[in-house]
């Protein structure tokens, strides 16, 4: 079970080379930073609560863990000044089967959204402007409890 | 002495990342009402509480929260990471 919190780029590669071995599967995700809705994202700066981010992406861990029965797990999310297509933050993890990797790979990724301390801006040619929270967001915790 | 800590809009609102402040206040809502009255920048900071997340000591609370004890609170938007 490992976190990492970096601003510098991370090599999926090179991060799921050895991850999971002789579990039988493995699930990840990678989050890139997309365009804005309307276009002429030039960069997305993420914000994070030092102190926080880490314990509370543990305790994300520490629940996944505690409902299915994984192997390992990773989770990398960065933050600082990204741009349009930068990978943003992965989660992987690794199960015997894949259903427990598809869902907790799943629930750690509705956790991220909402309970990890980072808040984006955008960047745009029209000026910038803070990602809202959606409501969909914490309906996505909701179906978890 | 606590440590208050701002981050997001709030910290751009407000106009400084954090600072310190010897206060009596006993609850979050006590710091918010306090803060509030220094300056207008802190009045519109808080005034949509519904927009405001609040961590004492880095874990979330509720603004009812009892600040006895506490070195460090941290005031932010919903978070949106992933």
């Amino acid at each position: 079970m490992v976190v990492r919190v970096q601003a510098a780029d991370f090599d999926l590669a090179a991060e799921l080379s050895d991850f999971g071995l002789g579990a039988g599967a493995v699930v990840t995700f990678t989050g890139l930073v997309r365009d804005h809705d309307q276009g002429g994202l030039r960069e997305m700066l993420i914000e994070h609560y030092p102190a926080m981010t880490e314990p509370a992406l543990t305790a994300i861990e520490a629940r996944a863990k505690s409902r299915w029965n994984l192997a390992d797990s990773l989770i990398i999310h960065r933050f600082g000044a990204l741009k349009p297509g930068d990978r943003i933050m992965m989660v992987a993890t690794a199960a015997r089967h894949r259903g427990d990797a598809f869902q907790a790979a799943e629930f750690l990724m509705d956790y991220l959204k909402s309970r990890a301390p980072f808040w984006k801006k955008e960047i745009t040619d029209k000026g910038e402007s803070w990602v809202a929270a959606k409501d969909s967001d914490e309906a996505a915790i909701d179906r978890w409890s | 002495m606590i440590d208050i800590l701002y981050f997001a809009w709030l910290r751009e609102r407000i106009g400084l990342p954090r600072e310190s402040l010897a206060t009596e206040a006993a609850t979050v809502a006590e710091l918010i009402a306090e803060l509030s009255m220094r300056e207008e920048r802190y009045r519109l900071a808080f005034s949509d509480l519904a927009a405001v997340r609040v961590a004492v000591d880095q874990t979330m609370v509720e603004f009812d929260a009892p600040l006895k004890g506490a070195r460090e609170v941290a005031f932010f938007p919903p978070m949106t990471g992933g």
